[in-house]
């Protein structure tokens, strides 16, 4: 079986032009779904039995927090592909991937506290989920330190890709030791960043919200997708092509 | 109108949540399309210099 | 730094020759087992003939303990209520320390590049080298820890708890370092970037062997999160060395 469909595929240009054409089909409806969710959850919506209007956190706490986790999945796989089959457009979506995530991460964390203080009395708890999402910033942080630190583009790529595979391994482990010892020291008080009672009225919005957000990652991974693959092109005829002059 | 707004008292947390998580996601449509517009204009700094081999 | 003819290359079996040739070596388990240990024992003389460097992470490791009860309190029954969590995060420390010598002045000669080109499985090769880490500061540190903990306010029972969990953490912290140091072979600045990218994953080394050694200490079964520990060495044993021949290939080019 030939793969040169799969290559000729993967090409630059071939996925640069194909960015630009999707980008749109991701960006509106994600903004649509957005809008959408905000309604639903901010006006449609009843309050909470227990936390009456404040569980409307929710509906920007776990977008950013799925937002976080489904990046870095997203980068880790990129990379692996990009290491066992060679293709610097891999390397270019899992760099795009890397600010994304990131600044995601940090809105959960800034979301999680900000749930947190009027539920807890607390503008920080050790509670297992935020525990994990901070190690998961330092995680991106590393990957975007590394890259940085390396000046020739192909060994950046590349040991980048090792550290995104190796640290992709790692969430679950992290996640599940943060777990268990968040659960020896349980405190008297339960005060999770526990999930409301989610009825129908309430449980919709998150769920458009999630997929908003989701469409709005692809679309914006396809703009950086775009310069990304520029910085890595050599050929002088497409260039001129794609950027003119 | 200033019921939707107090939000049963939890305005202080709320609000500044929305602005936080939407305004991440603000700055990631501004930081890309920047980042794609300076990938550009590079490539077209490296044209002009003959950089690029054809 | 060392006089260069005093570093010399173990002769690797096999696998040289048929590198030169072209030809993929079979790699029949002797001639892999015969390379690991010819790489392990250089590793291990080589540090002899420099011990000064080796007391430096055991060294970092009593200042940094000795710097809990200035900033918190000289009393013994305060200290003990953190001495295992300020124990882990002093040998975590020390062992990041110890780190930058894994690959540095292999690196630096060449016999880095040497290994990859030998036509050895560079993974055995990276085991070797991440056991005589081990063996020249994990291993240490898990001798001192008694007198860190006792100095800590720990009871005499609680010891052997204390060896066994830092011995085997050690053991997690070398192979997940191992992969940090590969990744960041020859940068400038690399030490800070090196515990940026060691440290999160250590982190479950560190939630294991603290509570490991806090059960000990107040005279429970430990056995539980030694389990854990030992499971986090083993995985560690399987993937590290791959993770870091892999880096260190990804360096050399």
């Amino acid at each position: 079986m030939s793969w040169t469909w799969f290559h000729r595929l993967a090409s630059p240009p071939h996925i640069y032009r194909l960015a630009q054409q999707l980008t749109p089909w991701f960006a509106w409806p994600a903004a649509a779904l957005i809008l959408t969710a905000l309604y639903g959850g901010l006006v449609l919506a009843p309050p909470d039995y227990q936390q009456g209007d404040g569980f409307r956190i929710i509906y920007m706490h776990a977008p950013a927090a799925w937002m976080s986790l489904m990046v870095y999945t997203t980068m880790a796989v990129a990379a692996a592909v990009a290491l066992i089959w060679r293709m610097k457009v891999a390397h270019a979506v899992a760099a795009s991937c890397a600010p994304i995530g990131a600044s995601f991460t940090f809105a959960a964390l800034v979301t999680g506290s900000l749930w947190g203080e009027p539920m807890w009395g607390t503008w920080w708890e050790w509670d297992p989920r935020l525990t994990s999402e901070l190690i998961l910033l330092f995680l991106y942080l590393g990957y975007m330190g590394l890259r940085g630190a390396i000046d020739d583009p192909q060994r950046a790529d590349r040991t980048s890709a090792v550290l995104a595979v190796v640290g992709i391994v790692n969430v679950p482990i992290i996640h599940y030791s943060v777990t268990w010892w968040n659960s020896l020291h349980q405190a008297p008080s339960v005060m999770r960043l526990g999930k409301p009672q989610l009825s129908m009225p309430m449980l919709w919005p998150l769920l458009v919200m999630l997929l908003g957000f989701t469409l709005f990652f692809v679309a914006v991974l396809l703009v950086r997708l775009r310069g990304e693959i520029l910085v890595r092109e050599r050929s002088a005829s497409w260039l001129r092509e794609v950027v003119g002059t | 109108m200033k019921e939707f707004l107090d939000m049963g008292g939890y305005a202080a947390f709320l609000w500044p949540s929305y602005a936080v998580t939407l305004g991440v996601a603000v700055l990631n449509v501004v930081w890309a399309r920047r980042s794609l517009a300076r990938a550009i204009a590079a490539a077209r700094r490296r044209l002009a210099a003959g950089g690029a081999e054809s | 730094m060392d006089d260069p003819r005093s570093r010399v290359l173990p002769v690797l079996p096999a696998g040289a020759a048929a590198a030169v040739s072209g030809a993929t070596a079979p790699h029949d388990a002797a001639s892999v087992l015969d390379a690991a240990r010819l790489v392990l024992e250089r590793d291990l003389r080589l540090a002899m003939r420099r011990r000064g460097q080796l007391v430096q992470p055991l060294a970092f490791f009593a200042i940094v303990t000795t710097l809990f009860p200035l900033a918190i309190s000289p009393e013994l029954a305060r200290l003990r209520e953190v001495a295992a969590g300020v124990l882990w995060v002093a040998a975590l420390l020390a062992s990041l320390l110890a780190l930058e010598f894994l690959f540095r002045d292999d690196a630096y000669d060449g016999t880095l590049e040497q290994y990859a080109l030998s036509g050895q499985p560079l993974t055995g090769l990276m085991f070797a080298k991440t056991t005589a880490h081990w063996l020249l500061t994990g291993l240490p540190l898990a001798l001192m820890a008694p007198l860190a903990a006792l100095s800590l306010g720990a009871p005499s029972g609680s010891l052997p708890g204390i060896v066994a969990s830092v011995a085997v953490g050690t053991v997690a912290l070398s192979l997940i370092g191992s992969i940090g140091a590969a990744l960041t072979l020859g940068l400038r600045r690399s030490g800070v970037l090196l515990a940026l990218l060691t440290l999160p994953l250590s982190l479950p080394v560190l939630i294991f062997g603290a509570r490991a050694s806090e059960l000990a200490i107040h005279g429970e079964s430990y056995l539980a999160p030694l389990e854990l520990l030992a499971a986090l060495a083993v995985l560690g044993i399987t993937l590290a060395p791959l993770a870091s021949a892999a880096a260190v290939r990804i360096s050399l080019e």
